[in-house]
């Protein structure tokens, strides 16, 4: 690609951030606040090394979420399920996790896999639903969710409850010290600050991994042909079932992950107050991160500074929902983008072609 | 002059296809004006015009001698034109009457009026004499009384002047009958009727003009009475054949592909083609001709394995083939140019060196002992294809959206005869594209033929098909019904095995 259409492709989401801040400071203005002393509140806290520190750790569940939907959408795939996926590998992994103890990167990687194989089985389902019964993912998926939350309350209570703890509350057994994941704090000098997970490594092989897969493997290439032109896809020799449960399997491998930087890196066991919505929010930074690896890390860090920062503003008396806003504005507003630079490039491409046929 | 609709000069065209050229038409008013031509002619894109679904890059409209800007369909029904298409837009839930109504009112939570619009309903009925029982439900109704719905939608509309797409192909010769005595009727009673087919009985029984499409331009405008059947086959798929230079090879004895009386039925049986049974040579191509729709598309499709078949047995280099994947058959020598290069052969938002890999993916050529593309062999092999089929391109990083037709399509049959295939099928390998393109590629598939490759050419272009093949097999109703060699043939013959007039 020519360099003005890299930079073209590259404005879009800066010019949809301005618009977005926009929007919301006239929100704010009608409520009676200051716009740029609200932001510059956010920016300040946002900033702090305590901030910087848990938005890293939130932003890295939300970045593999974004992965997990990624490779769905790649092939025209909805996943709608990541939600449900991560939840049922989470307290699968948690429990099986805390029932024994081996040396830590064993215990550790064979709790990733315990995931990883649960969430993808779970994902499966949804893909067999499709395949054989001709049942649309997003509906498929969207009632697995429910299907698994009910699991996980029953299961919880029931049968990966601690036994004999005096907690009230229903939580799997802890995982031993070897099963927990150590912090990055001495790696980076942050001795005086929270933990900084680990898993963060894990996010970054997993964004490689991912673009290794989609962009440079030929599984990757059939996912991509099949979603931009399933007709074509399947006049080239691709079966089009086959990949259809190769996509939602590995989907729902990624979204195994998900749970596992909170899992491994802070809360140790299974509560029910294990971190919920991710799922969710990953079909966000997927959107926003163009499914693109380097995007959606972008995205993710975006969304965790804006949730972070935003804490900041109760104690100021701005509403926090003003966040909320912003990122509904930054997504609406950088798909309507996206578009306008995608056809700005096509037409830019059909000019330069014209040019060449008339020489 | 008493025109319903003048059109004057339209052009439209679409990347990398002139659509409609130069398009003049006069229909008169209370007329029955057939538009005939094959597929890809620009009758479609015609009627998309005079219905206001798509405006032309340049031209004048006149309707009732008033000059129409249409925009949308709904402004061309204010003008009284109205359109029924091949596929039917019903609700097949609602009744036959609420079906008419549909849309008429502005949604409000006033009273539908149903007794009120049964009256005025009928009263439309009985002026044109068309009759049907408006409180049936659609779903309880044949396909010629569906039809008949929704032309009294559209006339309930006001429409004087009425398009209907292909009429005729979804009905059985007794409803053909009826819908003739409407629209006969019709016309008694005013209304002018735009009639589009590529069924030349059938325009010669009903209409009062016949106006002749090909390759995007108006060939002529005839009155019924002063042409004959002949003549329009004629204007239709052009009269002078291309002389091609004689081959200086010959047919190899070797059957590359051979098939063995299959036979393949759609899911309510009704049989796509029977008991099919043809060979095609080492170093020969084996024309297909065939009316469109007459199961020649699903024999092509099934030799890929992208359609089932029921019985029968394929054989490719003396292999049964009858248990492989598309992917197993397409690596083992067997290249295809599908009939639509946009929806069926290239990925349009990705560049060329990417295109190029298409229906190739898993070969040692693009794949690495990691299961990894090697898209260096792959720019290699587009620069390769851009440089010998001359296709005009910046480089190989465009979008192949952006190419023209042509280009595109070189492009496809550059790629399909790259990795010397054995086997080549070649569905509609020149339609829609540039006089330039159109011989490059014919020069490109004769090269391949004396160099061995065994051709499977399937075109609706009789010129081509007769200039290009050896042999030439004919489909009429999913069967081959005569095989003709291509030296001692006419278009004229060709045309009546194809519409099973001659046997």
């Amino acid at each position: 690609m020519k360099l003005s259409l890299r930079i073209a492709s590259f404005s879009a989401p800066i010019i949809a951030l301005a618009i977005s801040f926009g929007l919301s400071s006239l929100i704010l203005l009608f409520i009676g606040k200051d716009p740029i002393e609200t932001f510059q509140i956010m920016f300040e806290y946002g900033i702090k090394g305590k901030s910087i520190v848990s938005i890293i750790n939130r932003s890295i569940p939300l970045y593999i979420s974004a992965i997990a939907v990624a490779v769905g959408f790649k092939m025209g795939l909805f996943n709608i399920g990541v939600e449900g996926q991560y939840l049922v590998g989470s307290i699968v992994a948690a429990f099986i996790g805390s029932q024994f103890s081996i040396i830590t990167p064993l215990h550790i990687l064979f709790i990733i896999l315990i995931a990883v194989a649960c969430s993808a089985m779970w994902a499966a389902i949804a893909g067999y639903l499709k395949v054989k019964k001709g049942i649309h993912e997003v509906i498929s998926t969207i009632m697995l969710n429910y299907i698994g939350t009910g699991l996980i309350s029953y299961s919880l209570t029931n049968v990966f409850d601690e036994k004999g703890s005096e907690y009230e509350l229903p939580r799997t057994p802890e995982l031993p010290d070897t099963g927990q994941m150590p912090a990055l704090n001495n790696l980076f000098g942050l001795e005086d600050l929270q933990d900084l997970h680990g898993f963060l490594f894990v996010a970054i092989i997993v964004g490689i991994f991912y673009y290794w897969l989609v962009w440079k493997t030929t599984l990757g290439f059939d996912l991509r042909i099949t979603g931009s032109n399933p007709i074509a896809a399947k006049f080239s020799g691709i079966n089009p079932n086959r990949l259809i449960v190769v996509a939602m399997v590995t989907s729902g491998g990624f979204a195994g992950l998900v749970g596992l930087g909170p899992l491994l890196g802070y809360f140790h066991r299974f509560t029910i107050d294990f971190p919920t919505g991710l799922g969710f929010a990953g079909i966000a930074v997927a959107l926003l991160g163009r499914n693109h690896p380097f995007g959606m890390g972008v995205g993710a860090l975006l969304f965790a500074f804006l949730e972070r920062s935003s804490q900041i503003l109760d104690l100021n008396d701005v509403p926090k929902e003003i966040e909320r806003m912003l990122q509904a504005f930054i997504l609406l507003i950088v798909v309507v983008f996206y578009e306008v630079i995608r056809r700005f490039i096509v037409k830019q491409q059909i000019k330069d072609a014209s040019k060449k046929v008339e020489t | 002059m008493n025109l319903a609709i003048n059109t004057k000069n339209i052009s439209k065209s679409y990347p990398g296809v002139l659509a409609n050229s130069n398009v003049s038409v006069q229909i008169k008013k209370s007329s029955i004006h057939a538009i005939v031509g094959e597929n890809g002619a620009g009758k479609s894109t015609l009627m998309k015009i005079l219905y206001g679904m798509t405006k032309p890059d340049q031209g004048e409209i006149e309707v009732f001698d008033q000059p129409a800007n249409m925009s949308s369909p709904k402004e061309a029904i204010n003008l009284g034109i109205g359109m029924v298409h091949q596929h039917f837009m019903l609700a097949k839930n609602l009744t036959v009457l609420e079906n008419i109504i549909l849309g008429i009112d502005k949604p409000s939570i006033k009273n539908l009026g149903l007794k009120k619009y049964k009256k005025l309903i009928e009263e439309v009925m009985s002026t044109y004499s068309l009759d049907i029982d408006l409180d049936m439900f659609v779903e309880d109704l044949s396909v010629g009384e569906k039809q008949r719905v929704e032309i009294i939608k559209v006339l309930f509309r006001g429409a004087k002047i009425l398009i209907l797409d292909e009429p005729t192909a979804v009905l059985v010769p007794q409803e053909v009958n009826e819908l003739f005595k409407n629209l006969n009727n019709l016309k008694q009673n005013g209304v002018t009727i735009i009639f589009i087919s590529h069924k030349l009985d059938e325009v010669l029984e009903i209409a009062d003009d016949i106006s002749v499409m090909r390759t995007g331009e108006l060939i002529d405008s005839v009155k019924n009475e002063n042409v004959s059947k002949t003549e329009l086959a004629e204007m239709m798929i052009g009269k002078s054949l291309p002389t091609p230079p004689p081959r200086s090879t010959e047919t190899k004895q070797n059957k590359i592909l051979d098939i063995k009386s299959i036979t393949s039925e759609s899911v309510d049986g009704r049989k796509f083609f029977t008991d099919v049974s043809f060979s095609v040579f080492e170093s020969e191509i084996l024309g297909i001709a065939g009316v469109e729709g007459n199961g020649q598309k699903e024999v092509v499709e099934s030799i890929i394995g992208i359609q089932n078949i029921e019985s029968g047995e394929i054989f490719f280099n003396g292999e049964n083939i009858n248990n492989k994947t598309t992917r197993q058959r397409l690596e083992s020598g067997i290249s295809f140019i599908p009939e639509d290069r946009q929806l069926q052969a290239m990925i349009m938002d990705m560049n060329l060196t990417n295109n190029v890999i298409i229906g190739r993916q898993n070969i040692e050529k693009y794949k690495s002992n990691l299961a990894t593309v090697k898209i260096k062999n792959a720019i290699k092999e587009s620069e390769n294809v851009i440089s010998l089929f001359d296709v005009k391109t910046p480089n190989t990083n465009t979008l192949a959206t952006a190419l023209s037709g042509g280009n595109q399509q070189k492009f496809v049959v550059g790629r399909e005869l790259e990795d010397n295939p054995s086997l080549l099928i070649a569905s509609q390998p020149t339609r829609g594209i540039d006089i330039g393109a159109q011989s490059l590629i014919w020069e490109k598939l004769r090269q391949s033929r004396d160099n061995g490759l065994a051709v499977l050419l399937i075109s609706a272009d009789l010129e081509e098909l007769i200039g290009l093949s050896d042999r030439i097999i004919v489909f009429y109703q999913g069967s081959t019904v005569k095989e003709l060699s291509s030296d001692d043939v006419s278009p004229e013959d060709l045309g009546g095995y194809m519409t099973g007039l001659k046997k």
